[in-house]
């Protein structure tokens, strides 16, 4: 690289550290406490429950069902969605078979600006995740073409589909068994619960400039 | 060292000769009470703290290899102040590092112990309580609760004592605001700091406040007294010895 | 309060301490922090490790640092990043101008940055005419009434909420005046929403950035951050160059650290990998990402095998919640950007040792800090080592001047009596006839103002011992 300013900068690194000896890595640590899958549904509920999200526990076979009564019951007028995904794929039809009033389900299959606008006048965004880790209690989403990183910012409500068993124990082992070194997505996620801020007074508020409100659909 | 130790070296600090004789004093005695032989070194004088912190390094150097050059036989050297102990033990060290005096401050330092600490964990030493009852709270000096870990020390010999009632300040390990030179350098901070502690102390209701520090006492003392408050301090060697003996008149 | 053409430290310091609200407000707010960073770390020894851990990768990463930062370049241009190297503050803001300008954009939307404030980067816009609008609704009140921060996490925590009602009532056209804190927390979401929608360009710093993925790590509970990395169609990200560690793995100790001692949470809300921008296919996400590395005096403090360890700074603040003399001034006092024990040594060695010194000598070494410091930084040491460099007249940070001479002097006295003690105890004797130390005027006359003067014992203990013979070998 011919930048003078990056040359200037490493060369000066370099002679400020020429005495020092490179050592080993600092080792792993002890694997942290392993929870049964039981436990990890339990304890992971628990902590997004603490921070305001809302935590349904659903059968895998009728998850779509529940959605509709929960989005009745919010009285939604339209829902934005990925697609591509078997979850998405299953909302879609469940909507397509349904001749009852439903909120309006768009897919996100329009090009960036349109899209993005109307991202800001819909009422939730749905999206599946890559699982979630139970000691912090949070998820992980992987935006993809299919599911638009702003899907799960921009809408007020953002729900998210979660196969329990893909409950992982830690960060560390969520990174280590879905292999994250070996690929990063242009970005990765990890949601906790709504956006919030206690920046007056400390006074806790919720639905700051992130969602309002975080739906978790746990599949079981 | 040997264990249980016969003789041991008294390392006063420069604030208990010039302000705390009294404190020495009882230091001293409980010491022999507790079954050892207590030599003082004449012409000791400051452990060099304060030039330490102030960032004069070449004038703590020469007043820390003064004392370096006095305690020379192998007996423990114990001091009745967390933070002049911290710096013995924990600095001299990294003041000497480097230079020709290092290996004798690491064998110095090896041999320092606090003065509490001592009494507890090499001395076993036992107390009876010949006082009436009283209520006492207990300021933890930075440097004894930190550097040196000796908090716990203090408080078991208070609790040996059955008839002292232990009131805790609600931010005992808040510094008091003394700091050495700060409380020169930075007087308002300082007079914030130690108007807090003492505030909390007169709070607590206790008569006497407990420190092993004289540092602090001094600064606790000052504002107490200004305040016209009726609350005061000792330190802990001193009322230790006030309650478990009966009043000698050389005392 | 901006930052004072001559900084008058003592003068600032006297005024924050006569400011009874912001005691109140700072005594509560930091009981709060010191609180909920107990919760978050129930198990001490389990703490302990993790500290040690974190200790251990940010050392690592310094003492590797030349190879980090040309892995973390490396593998961030193959994923489509823009890399720039900026030596100084100046080239770092001419950096974000020209990318600003190179997309014609008059306004940015900004998340929280201690490095954008260390370089003076919303200033520096403001003179060409580039408006940066702060998102993080502490940062956004502070903006509004042309504060800066006086905390690295809580930049408001000094305001309560009359006053929070009174800026935004006054500086936003159309708001009511409320003092219902979710009501004043929606006229913020509402009036930068429409910001987030226009931006063309969105600024922000980075708590973490992995060299072995090439990805930026930030952390955040609003979710304003998000907003600013991904709504633009720009994305600018500035980091110091002392951030960068080594590997994935590294990531969940000193996010647990970083958390757990800045607020007490054992995550935050979000937190945001950024590896690359849009890709083929994707929807959105900005189309270009620009990291800066900024060095800023960085590669020089590096040279300094015990300076050297401020650089593990990892931006939690808990030094400052914990530290006695903060919870009694403020961010304010302090006069620059960073504040607080980790402020009071990082800005001698980026401002100049004898310029700003004097900061070092607020402390009463209590190490409260150092206890907490989630990466094991010395603090008090490194104290130690400004005031000595200051002390210094020709060492390689400080220089000499007349106050030092005086105060030199004063410890060649002191040193002379230490070594021979009988000036000691003759100064013991003629003091004790006048019964107190001399506080009528020079620097113990303060001490006075708030406490009795010590009283010299009549004898001291070397002269009692010399009367009884008790104590000799």
């Amino acid at each position: 690289m011919n930048d003078p300013s990056r040359r200037r900068i490493l060369s000066r690194i370099r002679s400020s550290l020429k005495s020092v000896t490179p050592e080993n890595p600092p080792s792993a640590p002890a694997p942290a406490p392993k929870r049964t899958p039981a436990a990890r549904i339990k304890h992971l509920t628990q902590r997004m429950t603490a921070v305001h999200a809302e935590v349904h526990v659903v059968e895998k076979t009728h998850w779509t069902e529940t959605f509709k009564a929960l989005a009745a019951e919010k009285n939604w007028r339209e829902i934005a969605c990925g697609s591509g995904h078997p979850l998405i794929d299953e909302l879609k039809m469940a909507w397509q078979t349904d001749a009852n009033d439903l909120p309006v389900l768009t897919p996100c299959t329009a090009a960036s600006a349109p899209f993005k606008a109307r991202l800001f006048q819909v009422d939730a965004g749905i999206t599946s995740t890559m699982g979630a880790v139970a000691d912090t209690g949070a998820l992980i989403v992987w935006p993809t073409p299919a599911e638009p990183r702003l899907l799960s910012l921009v809408p007020p409500v953002h729900v998210a589909l979660l196969p329990a068993e893909r409950i992982y124990n830690s960060l560390a082992e969520a990174m280590t068994e879905q292999k994250w070194k070996a690929g990063m997505p242009g970005n990765a996620l990890l949601i906790s619960g709504p956006s919030k801020t206690a920046d007056i007074e400390f006074k806790l508020v919720y639905g700051v400039h992130g969602p309002r409100e975080l739906m978790v659909l746990m599949l079981v | 060292m040997i264990y249980p130790p016969t003789t041991v070296y008294f390392f006063a600090t420069c604030l208990i000769d010039a302000f705390f004789p009294q404190a020495g004093l009882a230091a001293m005695r409980l010491l022999e009470k507790a079954g050892v032989k207590v030599v003082f070194p004449r012409r000791q004088s400051c452990c060099g703290q304060p030039a330490y912190n102030a960032g004069y390094v070449q004038q703590a150097r020469q007043a820390a290899r003064h004392q370096l050059k006095l305690f020379t036989s192998p007996y423990p050297i114990v001091v009745p102040s967390g933070s002049c102990a911290a710096m013995m033990k924990i600095h001299y060290p990294r003041l000497f590092a480097g230079t020709v005096d290092e290996t004798a401050a690491r064998r110095f330092a090896g041999r320092v112990y606090e003065w509490s600490e001592f009494l507890v964990r090499i001395l076993h030493i036992r107390l009876t309580d010949c006082g009436r009852p009283v209520a006492v709270t207990w300021h933890s000096s930075c440097h004894a609760l930190r550097e040196m870990g000796v908090t716990e020390d203090a408080k078991a010999l208070i609790r040996q004592l059955e008839n002292v009632t232990m009131k805790p300040l609600k931010n005992e390990e808040e510094c008091c605001g003394f700091g050495g030179t700060f409380a020169v350098k930075q007087p308002a901070l300082s007079a914030a700091m130690v108007r807090d502690k003492v505030d909390d102390i007169v709070g607590t209701g206790a008569g006497i406040v407990l420190a092993g520090d004289c540092g602090c006492l001094m600064n606790i003392n000052g504002a107490l007294a200004h305040q016209g408050a009726s609350a005061t301090g000792l330190h802990l060697a001193q009322f230790l010895w006030e309650r478990t003996h009966v009043p000698r008149a050389d005392l | 309060m901006y930052r004072a053409q001559t900084f008058d430290f003592k003068k600032n310091v006297q005024a924050a301490l006569a400011d009874r609200r912001l005691r109140r407000n700072l005594r509560a707010a930091m009981d709060i922090l010191i609180d909920n960073r107990h919760k978050a770390f129930p198990d001490a020894a389990a703490l302990e490790r993790l500290r040690s851990r974190g200790h251990a990768i940010k050392q690592h990463a310094l003492n590797r640092l030349p190879r980090l930062l040309e892995e973390l370049e490396g593998r961030c241009r193959e994923n489509g990043m823009q890399v720039h190297w900026a030596e100084t503050a100046a080239e770092a803001n001419d950096t974000v101008l020209s990318i600003v300008r190179a997309h014609a954009a008059r306004f940015l939307v900004k998340g929280k940055s201690m490095v954008s404030e260390e370089i003076h980067l919303n200033a520096f816009l403001a003179r060409h005419g580039i408006e940066a609008v702060e998102t993080d609704l502490g940062e956004f009140i502070i903006q509004l009434c042309r504060e800066t921060p006086s905390h690295i996490i809580v930049p408001a925590i000094h305001k309560n909420r009359q006053e929070v009602a009174r800026i935004l009532h006054q500086q936003i056209p159309d708001a009511p005046y409320t003092e219902d804190v979710e009501e004043l927390t929606a006229i913020a979401r509402h009036t930068l929403r429409r910001r987030f929608a226009e931006a063309r360009v969105g600024i922000s710093g980075v708590n973490m950035a992995v060299a072995e993925t090439g990805t930026l790590v930030l952390v955040e509970n609003e979710g304003n951050g998000r907003m600013c990395t991904s709504v633009p169609e720009v994305h600018i990200a500035l980091m110091g160059i002392e951030k960068v560690i080594a590997r994935l793995d590294d990531v969940p100790p000193l996010l647990r650290l970083l958390t757990g001692s800045a607020t007490g949470q054992i995550i935050t809300t979000y937190v945001n990998m950024i590896t690359a921008p849009r890709r083929k296919g994707e929807k959105d996400g900005p189309r270009e990402v620009h990291l800066i590395l900024l060095d800023n005096r960085r590669s020089h403090i590096l040279a300094d095998p015990e300076l050297r360890q401020i650089l593990m700074c990892i931006r939690c603040g808990t030094c400052l919640n914990h530290c006695p003399v903060y919870t009694r001034i403020g961010g304010h006092a302090y006069g620059h950007v960073y504040p607080g024990p980790m402020g009071q040594v990082f800005t001698p060695l980026i401002e100049g040792v004898q310029e700003t010194g004097e900061l070092a000598d607020a402390s009463s070494l209590c190490g409260a800090c150092e206890a907490v410091c989630p990466v094991k930084i010395p603090l008090p040491a490194l104290l130690r080592r400004i005031r000595r460099e200051r002390a210094q007249p020709h060492s390689a940070q400080g220089g000499g001047r007349l106050k030092n001479m005086a105060e030199a002097a004063v410890w060649k006295g002191w040193a002379l009596a230490n070594v021979f003690p009988v000036l000691n105890q003759a100064a013991v004797k003629a003091g004790a006839k006048t019964g107190r130390l001399p506080t009528v005027a020079g620097p113990l006359k303060q001490w006075t103002n708030v406490r009795t003067a010590p009283r010299f014992a009549d004898r001291t203990l070397h002269a009692m011992l010399n009367a009884t013979g008790d104590g000799d070998e």
